[in-house]
């Protein structure tokens, strides 16, 4: 089902809440408006930090009333906390709709950048923009444009795509190990400046679901990309580990001997989740773009019935392997017109609703339990040793229903 | 173009909202991008609303763009309206929509809406911010609703003692209070309550809580009380001018303030003025703590505390004059990121012999915040991070709001309660006055160690300061940096904790001050058998001295010079 309306979604912009901590040694700059600033640090908790590696250069009358003043400008500034920030070794320059709207061309801006700091800094640009990007599409867009930086390799490498908490990464990196995979990178690497190589070896194992742009990009490399359902839950851990090996020509006993402990660990870690979740009605509404993959977990894993699955938009590419794993008959929207999607919501009323914050504690003022979805974005929620995590992130919200008592 | 880490407003449209949002029966359509739909999630994070705000956005996208956005705007009015049935409707675009100009207000006066009052607002995102968008459209919203009630130009004004002609109990308005606004929730509680027990009515207050049925009683009220100037300044002014309302501009936080609040409000009310005055000293001892607690010898320590105060400007008047006149602190530095108040930010501090701090970049505060090393912080939420990164205590004083700054308890700033709210908010952050004398006493005592620093945690004063200049720009790389920090406290509490550690942990202030000012051995040795906790205060004053007398070196005679000229 398609549906078009108002979006309750975040813009892609709020993707580097995640991209600037994998990076420490990158700086994000959001060219836009006041907006831009305070939604970043209202997803962000900009507050903790003596000063965090993202920003806004906030556009003026002035640079809105000429173009070449706005470029001067953004030269200038980018100069004063270059100066500002010496251990910054890559500057990504983030459009945003005001830039897009008035076509501020940051291409042209980083490579004139790229010109004064001669190698220095490197720049890139992406859009993060609302009218371009949903949410986690920024990510893509910010990996899509490291991609033509990596160097060429045919080298054999399995190449892990899309941000991983470091433990989990550490953690993946050491099972592929164990089953004999020597190579395994990341994209994006921990020091934005040593990117991994791309190739006819490489084999491209993507981590998350959004990334459509950056695969498609890798494989016009030459990169072969691995199809699998995607790392969450016992069983899309178990697949995506398993398509992996097997793509690398590693022998099915070997990879077996790896996965079996792993997997029969995670199944007594869902276990207790399961007997809160089994049975119990689930709404996912559309915002990260990992909702056809949870929809799959938690049905297959924790038993958890499917009323309504929402997604900002469907990559039936990308998602093929997920579609096939969700029962038949799986109500799917994709775009959203978040009025009717509640009211849906309330004549359903399902158990759980997964949602974005706007819309949470609405839905639990009337009497409907909620998980925020942002919260699944920020946690290590990757791999088989994740699970249990994974399921808890939603048996919480009914156990603590059936925790609170006040007569 | 101006780089921007962390901003203390928001765009208009967001003021915009907290009109909206702090009403009942107001609708508002919102031609803005996908995205912009975030700041629903102020309201029900960090005020923890029941229900969404009242907000319809087109959330157009780029393949909108190339078709016909107007047609997307007319239709999201029509939906809203016909879902909502708003009493009014008010009509904006954010920052995105300015620039494609299709003009949402001039579209729904066009459009048959059923005779629903329609306000356009009008709020440039690319100049204005968040309380400039809040005062305007509410002056906007109540004009449009009252322009049928406009009386005649020179039309006499009406009498503010009517009441007494009319045989009954005077009224005001309570103008300004909104959602996100810095426990406005309670105030308006405890100002009626107070008005109350004066024989005072309010007719209306607005706009949090209010219908726009209610804002069309307004004029019948005998006066308006400007509660938050941020917001309701505009709309003030325009009723005096239109409707001859006079406006009572006290605003009663602290005790002395309340006292001129109930005074103007009483005499422009023309009651007997002579009898509240006499009772206005009586009642604040009676009613408030603040006066007594502040006078008992346990406050004797909080002689000529220094602290530093910034905020909103009417939050951060009010704490200066506090601070200075009720509890007998020393104001260091007083600065608001209130551009459109700067004026009387600037008088006020002029009034402590300070020049004011007007900006809206928190670097800017930490950094003047850390040169005049307060003792005390009275700021945002972002000056406690800030004072929390060098040790210094902090109390929260003004928005922007988070959600700490929504107690389940009733907690105003405003009126005798609110006195008595400050002064346990801005004393407790502080070690208490027996204890610091105990601390003296005892600190030759092997079982006194060095850095104890009471109940209350943190890294020591001093060793903060001093870690300043070579840990400010650090940043810790550990903290958790999540959604979870704008609403909940427990993911702050730990990002914070280990801020605190990346600064705790820098090196040591060298030998070699600033300036080149070199410490001797004995110097240090002197300066090291100084409580820790006056240890920075002492470091300095022997600086300046040292600076002052043309010396480039400091022993242990230059540490007592200084302190005996100090100590004058």
């Amino acid at each position: 089902m398609r549906e078009s309306g108002q979006r309750e979604v975040f813009c892609g912009l709020t993707s580097i809440v995640w991209l600037h901590r994998r990076m420490p040694d990158a700086f994000f700059l959001v060219v836009g408006s006041r907006t831009c600033a305070h939604l970043v640090q209202s997803a962000a908790g900009v507050m903790i930090f003596a000063e965090p590696r993202f920003g806004t250069a906030i556009l003026g009358e002035r640079d809105l009333a000429g173009l070449a003043d706005a470029n001067e400008e953004l030269d200038r500034l980018v100069r004063d906390l270059l100066e500002r920030r010496p251990e910054i070794r890559t500057l990504f320059l983030v459009g945003s709709c005001p830039s897009e709207v008035i076509k501020l061309d940051l291409g042209k801006a980083a490579e004139r950048l790229n010109g004064q700091l001669a190698g220095r800094v490197r720049v890139l640009n992406y859009s993060g923009s609302g009218i371009e990007t949903t949410f986690t599409q920024g990510e893509d867009q910010a990996l899509l444009a490291m991609q033509p930086l990596m160097p060429p390799s045919d080298e054999p490498q399995l190449l892990i795509v899309g941000t991983l908490a470091d433990p989990v990464e550490d953690r993946l990196v050491d099972l592929f190990g164990r089953m004999g995979i020597e190579r395994v990178r990341s994209l994006p690497p921990r020091r934005s400046t040593e990117l991994p190589p791309v190739g006819r070896g490489t084999k491209v194992l993507l981590a998350q679901p959004f990334l459509s742009a950056t695969a498609r990009a890798l494989q016009a490399r030459g990169a072969e990309l691995i199809t699998a359902p995607y790392p969450f839950g016992v069983e899309g851990s178990r697949l995506w580990m398993q398509a992996a090996a097997t793509a690398c020509g590693l022998a099915p006993a070997a990879i077996e001997a790896v996965l079996a402990p792993l997997v029969e660990r995670g199944r007594r870690a869902v276990a207790p989740h399961r007997e809160v979740l089994a049975g119990k009605r689930l709404v996912l509404m559309p915002d990260s773009q990992l909702e056809l993959s949870l929809a799959r977990f938690l049905h297959q894993e924790c038993g958890m019935e499917l009323v309504e699955v929402g997604t900002p938009y469907l990559d039936r590419q990308l998602l093929a392997q997920e579609l096939a794993l969700l029962p038949a008959g799986t109500v799917i929207t994709e775009g959203q017109d978040v009025e009717r999607q509640l009211e849906r919501v309330r004549a359903a009323r399902p158990d759980l609703v997964v949602c974005g914050l706007g819309l949470a504690n609405p839905l639990e003022a009337e009497g409907i339990a909620t998980k925020w979805s942002i919260e699944l974005v920020f946690s290590p929620i990757h791999g088989c040793d994740q699970a249990g995590d994974l399921a808890e992130l939603f048996s919480r919200p009914l156990r603590r229903r059936n925790l609170l008592q006040f007569s | 173009m101006e780089l921007t880490l962390w901003t203390y407003e928001g765009p208009p449209h967001v003021g915009a909202m907290r009109i909206a949002t702090s009403m009942e029966g107001v609708h508002y359509v919102l031609h803005a991008p996908q995205g912009d739909t975030y700041a629903d999630l102020l309201f029900t994070m960090i005020e923890r609303r029941d229900r969404r705000p009242p907000v319809t956005y087109t959330t157009f996208q780029a393949r909108d763009l190339g078709g016909d956005t107007a047609e997307l705007v007319k239709r999201s009015i029509n939906d809203a309206v016909e879902r909502f049935q708003p009493e009014a409707l008010l009509v904006g675009e954010s920052c995105t929509a300015e620039l494609i100009q299709d003009q949402p207000g001039a579209l729904a006066a066009g459009m048959d809406l059923g005779g629903i009052p329609v306000v356009s607002l009008d709020l440039p995102a690319y100049s204005k911010k968040e309380n400039w968008g809040a005062a305007e459209t509410f002056y906007q919203l109540v004009r449009a609703l009252l322009k049928p009630q406009l009386p005649p130009p020179g039309a006499a004004k009406p009498s503010p003692a009517r009441w007494r002609q009319e045989g009954r109990r005077p009224r005001v308005n309570l103008l300004g209070p909104t959602l996100l606004g810095f426990r406005c929730r309670d105030d308006i509680l405890e100002i009626s309550r107070l008005l109350g027990e004066h024989g005072i009515d309010v007719t209306v207050v607005a706009p949090l809580g209010a219908r726009p049925a209610d804002l069309l009683r307004i004029p019948s009220a005998d006066a308006n009380v400007c509660l938050y100037p941020e917001v309701a300044g505009p709309v003030c002014n325009w009723l005096e001018r239109s409707f001859g309302m006079p406006v009572v501009r006290s605003v009663p936080i602290g005790i002395g303030a309340t006292g001129d609040f109930l005074r103007e409000v009483t005499s422009l009310l023309e009651m007997d003025t002579k009898a509240i005055a006499a009772a206005t000293n009586a009642e604040a001892e009676q009613r408030s703590r603040l006066p007594w607690y502040s006078r008992s010898v346990d406050s004797t320590y909080l002689t000529g505390k220094r602290v530093f105060i910034f905020g909103d400007a009417t939050h951060a008047i009010a704490a200066a004059r506090i601070a200075s006149r009720e509890l007998g602190f020393q104001v260091v530095g007083l600065g608001s990121y209130s551009r459109e108040q700067a004026r009387d930010v600037r008088a006020a501090a002029k009034e402590l012999d300070l020049e004011a701090l007007i900006t809206d970049d928190y670097l800017v505060v930490e950094r003047a915040m850390a040169e005049a090393a307060p003792e005390l912080v009275l700021g945002t939420q972002m000056e406690r991070h800030s004072a929390k990164r060098l040790g210094i205590p902090c109390a929260v004083i003004s928005t922007p709001l988070h959600v700490q700054d929504v107690p389940a308890r009733t907690s105003p700033q405003m009126g005798w309660e609110g006195a008595n709210v400050i002064f346990d908010t801005w004393v407790h952050p502080l070690m208490m006055g027996l204890e610091e004398h105990l601390i003296t006493m005892f600190r030759h005592d092997f079982e006194f160690t060095e850095g104890h620093r009471s109940h209350l945690g943190g890294a020591p004063a001093g060793a903060g300061l001093e870690a300043y200049g070579a840990a400010g720009a650090k940043e810790p790389t550990t903290g958790a940096a999540t959604l979870a920090e704008t609403t909940t406290g427990s993911a702050t509490a730990t990002a914070v904790a280990s801020a605190a550690t990346a600064v705790a942990t820098a090196a040591p202030a060298a030998a070699l001050a600033e300036n080149g000012l070199h410490w001797s051995p004995d110097g240090e040795a002197e300066l090291a058998k100084i409580p820790f906790f006056v240890r920075g205060k002492a470091r300095r004053n022997a600086e300046s001295f040292a600076r002052a007398q043309g010396l480039d070196r400091i022993d242990a005679e230059t540490l007592y010079e200084a302190k005996a000229h100090f100590s004058r």
